[in-house]
């Protein structure tokens, strides 16, 4: 087994309070030595010149819709990998709602075999209840020895309380969090975007904010009672932050992500008709904007997650009350989080790196990821925190382009990344 | 100054001079006199919903200054099939001119006037905007009127649900008037107020129609309301326009309806055949307004 020397860079590695110049040597997978530049001990085979650029640890995405088995069409885990790759992503964790839906041990093991071409790590993320239907919970201890990390019916939320309270308390037993897609569909009604004035003036049918931060409220009530931990995916109303604050206060174990386009975009993105914004939850209000901001000042959210969801052009070249939800997201989350959060002064550097790489390691439990302390896993995202860029939604390695990003300009660019010492991406 | 619109989408992105121009040019169009304006040009009315009033008014249009028209149903054609908007759209653009359009979707004609190169005219699309009905309306107002400027116009009923309600509101703001809207909360959520400049909300009905200059009556669209509860015995003694309650609007005011209009439900018998009632002008100015918004997109270069 070949050994690398990263020589120049400067490393950020939050877990172990590392901000400093350091050259880094990888092998046999693992990180062998974190040292003074030019003290390396170990020898290298290859050296790799990374002056200039921020070695942190492999960055970590918590919410990606692979859509393999089934939606190859869409995208295939070998081309999400690939996108995942560009985007400084080590490894991501697979929301269930594949087809079949990811329910059962074979699934899961399924996705996480060789022959799919992943070119970084793929922790399944396995459905919570049967077919994801909120009905019959799943067999959780299979499905964590099969390798699924966490339990959810993302885009489907569990509705019934005493379903929701089965699963947290199961999931408490076998030590797998509980991610919820937060919406009561029955005031939601699937309805295209954010209500407000926005949606009033566009005629078209909304969301109300309630829909999601009142099943917040209700999934940290029942977290309490049957202990467990509560993850919750793709924060974006205000008072759901509000909800986890309150949830932690008394010492609930819950946990937030958001996604980039909530702490960009806001619902008035949505005024052209411009299906790239149509997403769920919705883009909101720019004061539900501005709380995510806040809350990743504050700490309330623990991590950015793209809830990367390809669709193909026929699927959202279509009416905006027809078009399918979601939107790309995993090419620029880094670029988007420097360029909003670390460029304007709100939170530093190894916050930033922080967000995506040592929290989501421990939201869902991978030990060794998330930090490159001697010993660890060598997946590590190499990047230049200040180059200018524009995103050009053609070059993706995504197999889908339903993203708002396209010609957007930003702070912050992947130059290489690598799963187990390995290159998989690199622009060195 | 503003491009000339290719395309009728909305009300909202005209300015006032743009609207006036069409309202000045729709004032010299009678459809009793055809023109011969767009002779030989072939328009499209492509309906994804039934109806008759608007349908009508503008095939006689179109007719009237010379063009030929086709009517497509969703019902009857590829449509029911599964094609796309896109695919309809780009096979009508290598036949047709131009495209009229009634869609159920919010902002179809926005996203068929991105994907096509001729122009679109919206007839019509969900609860989003309804644009020839509110230059008809304006123009039946200035029938009346010299100028909207300082006018009170009164909206009662369900807006929420209606396109109507929506543009006039913009074309009525844009010419300066005071747009008032009345209805409860379920059918006037209080976020309407940010619709346009100088739009307010008034919930009791006989506050909102004292000393209107206009009021715009609207139909309960009980095929949208998806599961909202209306009592219609409530409703109608809260916002049933009658005789009684039209004295607190202006001696003058003019009693308006988009159509199709429900007898005994927003209106007493009486008023819907009251002097102050324009509704049978709306129809006959709908005709001369989809004219001169047919010349204006698609008069003068071929």
């Amino acid at each position: 087994m070949s050994t690398i020397l990263l020589q120049g860079g400067h490393l950020i590695d939050p877990a172990a309070g590392f901000d400093a110049a350091a050259d880094v040597v990888l092998g046999e997978g693992r990180v062998l030595e974190i040292a003074q530049p030019g003290q390396a001990k170990c020898a290298a085979d290859e050296t790799l010149s990374v002056k200039g650029l921020v070695i942190a640890p492999g960055f970590i995405d918590l919410h990606v819709h692979l859509r393999e088995p089934g939606q190859t069409h869409k995208e295939s885990i070998a081309t999400g990998t690939a996108a995942a790759a560009a985007g400084g992503f080590t490894s991501v964790c697979a929301m269930p709602n594949t087809r079949p839906i990811n329910d059962s041990p074979a699934v899961t093991r399924w996705i996480q075999d060789e022959e799919r071409g992943a070119v970084v790590n793929v922790f399944p993320i396995a459905a919570a209840t049967l077919g994801s239907l909120g009905e019959r919970l799943s067999d959780y201890r299979e499905l964590k020895e099969a390798g699924a990390v966490a339990l959810s019916d993302d885009g489907k939320p569990i509705l019934d309380d005493h379903i929701m309270r089965e699963a947290l308390a199961l999931a408490a037993r076998v030590g797998l969090p509980v991610i919820q897609h937060a919406e009561d569909t029955r005031i939601s009604h699937g309805n295209p975007m954010n209500e407000g004035a926005t949606s009033f003036k566009l005629g078209l049918r909304g969301q109300p904010p309630a829909s999601e931060w009142q099943m917040v409220e209700r999934d940290i009530r029942l977290a309490s009672q049957e202990g467990g931990r509560l993850h919750i995916a793709h924060v974006s109303t205000a008072k759901s932050l509000d909800m986890v604050r309150l949830g932690r206060a008394s010492h609930v174990q819950v946990t937030a992500e958001v996604t980039p386009h909530h702490f960009l975009f806001t619902e008035d993105s949505c005024s052209s008709n411009d299906t790239r914004y149509k997403m769920n939850p919705p883009l909101r209000s720019e004061a539900d904007r501005d709380a995510m901001l806040a809350a990743l000042i504050d700490g309330t959210i623990d991590a950015i997650a793209t809830d990367h969801a390809p669709h193909a052009l026929f699927e959202k070249e279509v009416e905006f009350d027809k078009a399918a939800f979601g939107i790309t997201g995993l090419e620029i989350a880094l670029a988007a989080a420097i360029t909003a959060l670390q460029h304007t002064g709100k939170i530093s550097l190894p916050q930033v790196v922080r967000l995506l790489s040592a929290n989501p390691a421990k939201i869902v439990g991978l030990s060794g990821r998330g930090t490159l302390a001697e010993g660890s896993m060598a997946d590590v995202t190499i990047f230049d925190p200040k180059k200018r860029w524009t995103y050009d939604a053609e070059k993706t390695h995504s197999r889908s382009r339903n993203c708002p990003y396209d010609g957007m300009q930003f702070y912050g660019k992947v130059r290489a990344t690598l799963v187990a010492g390995k290159i998989v991406f690199s622009e060195l | 100054m503003k491009a000339k619109p290719r395309s009728l989408l909305g009300i909202e992105p005209l300015d006032s001079r743009q609207i006036l121009e069409i309202l000045a040019l729709a004032k010299r169009m009678n459809p009793a006199r055809p023109r011969l304006t767009l002779r030989g040009r072939r328009i499209a009315l492509l309906f994804y919903e039934n109806s008759t009033r608007t349908r009508t008014s503008f095939e006689i249009a179109a007719k009237s200054l010379g063009a030929s028209t086709v009517v497509i149903h969703a019902t009857t054609a590829s449509i029911e099939k599964g094609e796309s908007l896109k695919d309809t759209g780009k096979t009508l653009q290598s036949i047709v001119d131009a495209i009229v359009m009634r869609h159920p979707s919010s902002g179809a004609p926005v996203l068929l006037s991105r994907l096509i190169d001729i122009p679109i005219i919206n007839a019509g699309d969900g609860m989003h905007a309804h644009p020839s009905q509110a230059l008809l309306d304006a123009f039946t107002i200035l029938d009346h009127r010299k100028s909207l400027q300082g006018l009170k116009i009164v909206t009662i009923g369900d807006i929420f649900h209606s396109r109507v309600a929506r543009s006039d509101a913009h074309i009525f703001s844009k010419l300066g008037a005071r747009v008032v809207f009345c209805g409860p909360d379920v059918l006037l959520p209080d976020v309407a107020r940010e619709l346009a400049p100088g739009v307010e909300i008034v919930r009791e009905m006989d506050e909102a129609i004292r000393g209107a200059d206009v009021v715009m009556m609207l139909r309960v669209q009980q095929e949208r309301l998806s599961g909202m509860q209306i009592n219609v015995d409530e409703y109608i003694r809260r916002y049933q326009l009658t005789l009684s309650r039209l004295k607190l609007a202006k001696k003058d005011a003019l009693v308006m309806h988009p159509g199709p209009m429900i007898r005994g439900m927003e209106m007493t018998d009486e008023v819907a055949d009251c002097k102050q009632s324009v509704v049978l002008e709306q129809v006959l100015n709908g005709v001369k307004v989809r004219m001169a918004i047919l010349a204006t997109l698609l008069g003068g270069k071929r």
